[in-house]
């Protein structure tokens, strides 16, 4: 049957009130192709005047079934998936999965291996909300800032180029540590970017900051109390811009996050300035991060010692007869992960990122669960938008900082 | 009934305090706690675990297939505390038979999404949910696509039909 279009929204049709005296309303189709939703996010305003009295997010346009192709594919291959949820926090989210399949494996990862790990979260999580606030400005007007992110963000690609060979699907966090042997100078390129970015950010603010327009737009628009973003399901600089204080690297630290000193920024005012505040400060906190990295970097194995889950070595397998055994198997039958379930909260830029893993003890995962920020803080749109103008929505869906392709999956 | 390790935790202790059947097993693997509750004691459980237990945040929502095991499904609820810093996750087996489960929107509002997600996905439905229609594929699609018995190539649909 070929569906027709109010077969595939039938409320399109019961949307504007027929009964005579009732309030004129205009239903506007917001999406899924407007350049402000950042993806194909399609959003559904009923309008009274200038003011959006009901809003409805329809989502599913970017669905491309990740988590039943990950019951197809083996443990490792798993994470390349990773990386094409949120294109711009691809390696806290290798990162997530691959703490979830250790978590079961029971592996130990080397120090340098965990503080590569933190060090490449945190050019990540500067290279999203750099693409934020390059992209917010724009949508609010600001041109000039737009630019300059980009120019910072080419830099930090460039940097995950040298890493992995790749730009953005970098797949560079593997289970067991790292993909490869980070290149030789890598330390003098991720220097050269970090020491100059705490005064560029100083720059970039100060544009917006001193910006009457963006503050006209920002302040006092899209407020919502902590107790309706915590019911909703919100996670990240949004619940940090209303004023707790929660962040997973110091609640629940994963890969060695406890060793380093940083401060987690909050707001009060839980409007879209406070949103913007909270993730200027948080590019700073995660440069001090990376310059700790840096200069404490560990020395040793850049990946585990774990022959029965992990490919050995070339060289051994070439020498030894154990090594090559552990070879064969894991090439023909896949690595197994022994039976059980691992849930690994991580904190990526948009908030918090998990993956419940389910092994029935075989080479494939039963059931991969991607619990995604975006998705979570995607349900707080309705009650950001309502009530306000529909040049509101605009600053409201910037600051919510959602990847569509992360709420999709 | 509970072993005694689990018992000893602060959140369990609290559950068999106020109602001795509102769990029937559980487990402790890795550090992170299981608890298997009934259909119907889910509502109100939840309601004690926000209410008592500071379980302000639902983090999400889902569903394990145990095709061809009966019964077949696990909905799976992460609770998370933030005051006490505290991790919880409660299952409920659902049969293929009946696969309904009341809803949990009233307890925390960001249920909506995920119920509507493994409704979708499963082909478990809530009762009670304020919106129950699928959530990421079209409304006319046919079949369950995270059911193991749902192929991953070759079923009818194509991009060619659209």
């Amino acid at each position: 049957m070929q569906p027709t279009d109010t077969a595939l929204d039938p409320r399109l049709a019961q949307e504007t009130p027929e009964a005579p005296g009732a309030p004129r309303r205009m239903v506007l189709n917001m999406g899924p192709q407007h350049p402000s939703t950042h993806g194909v996010l399609r959003v559904v305003l009923e309008l009274d005047g200038e003011i959006v009295t009901k809003a409805r997010p329809e989502i599913g346009y970017l669905h491309t079934g990740i988590e039943k192709q990950a019951e197809a594919l083996g443990w490792q291959q798993v994470v390349t998936l990773t990386d094409r949820m949120d294109y711009l926090a691809n390696l806290s989210n290798n990162l997530a999965y691959a703490l979830s399949v250790e978590k079961l494996l029971g592996i130990e990862i080397p120090p340098m291996a965990q503080w590569m790990r933190v060090l490449l979260a945190e050019l990540c999580r500067i290279n999203s909300h750099v693409v934020w606030l390059g992209t917010h400005a724009l949508d609010l007007g600001a041109m000039t800032v737009f630019f300059y992110c980009f120019r910072e963000r080419e830099e930090l690609l460039r940097i995950f180029e040298m890493f992995s060979g790749q730009r953005m699907m970098t797949s560079y966090i593997r289970i067991g540590g790292l993909a490869l042997e980070p290149p030789r100078g890598w330390d003098r390129a991720v220097r050269n970017f970090i020491r100059g970015l705490p005064a560029k950010v100083d720059e970039y603010e100060a544009l917006l900051k001193e910006n009457p327009i963006f503050l006209k737009r920002t302040q006092g628009v899209a407020e919502l109390p902590l107790e309706r973003l915590l019911d909703l399901g919100v996670t990240g600089p949004m619940i940090r811009a209303a004023g707790l204080a929660w962040d997973i690297r110091k609640a629940e630290p994963y890969s060695s996050y406890d060793q380093f000193h940083f401060q987690i920024p909050v707001r009060t005012e839980s409007d879209v300035y406070a949103r913007f505040l909270v993730r200027m400060e948080e590019i700073r906190q995660s440069a001090r991060i990376v310059e700790q990295a840096l200069d404490g970097m560990p020395e040793g194995p850049w990946k585990a010692d774990a022959p029965h889950a992990l490919l050995p070595d070339r060289e051994k397998m070439k020498t030894q007869m154990e090594a090559l055994i552990y070879h064969f198997k894991i090439v023909t039958e896949g690595m197994r992960v022994p039976a059980g379930e691992a849930y690994v909260p991580v904190e990526s830029p948009r908030g918090e990122i998990g993956f419940y893993v389910v092994s029935d003890g075989s080479s494939q995962p039963w059931r991969v669960f991607m619990r995604t920020p975006s998705f979570g803080n995607l349900q707080a749109l309705p009650e950001l938008f309502e009530g306000r103008l529909i040049a509101d929505t605009i600053a409201a869906l910037g600051s919510m900082d959602f990847v569509l392709g992360d709420v999709d999956r | 009934m509970l072993p005694a390790e689990i018992l000893s935790l602060p959140t369990p202790a609290a559950i068999a305090a106020w109602d001795g059947a509102a769990v029937d097993g559980g487990s402790l693997d890795r550090g992170e706690l299981v608890l298997w509750t009934t259909r119907e004691k889910l509502p109100s459980l939840c309601r004690f675990l926000k209410g008592q237990r500071q379980f302000t945040r639902l983090s999400a929502v889902t569903c394990i297939d145990r095709f061809p095991l009966e019964p077949r499904f696990e909905v799976v609820y992460l609770l998370h505390s933030i005051p006490n810093n505290e991790r919880l996750r409660l299952k409920v087996a659902v049969p293929s038979q009946d696969a309904s489960l009341p809803s949990v929107c009233g307890v925390w509002t960001g249920a909506n999404w995920y119920e509507r997600e493994v409704f979708d996905m499963f082909g478990v439905r809530f009762e009670g949910h304020p919106d129950p229609r699928r959530i990421l594929m079209p409304d006319y699609w046919e079949g369950h696509p995270l059911r193991k018995d749902f192929p991953v190539h070759g079923h009818k649909y194509s991009y060619k039909d659209e």
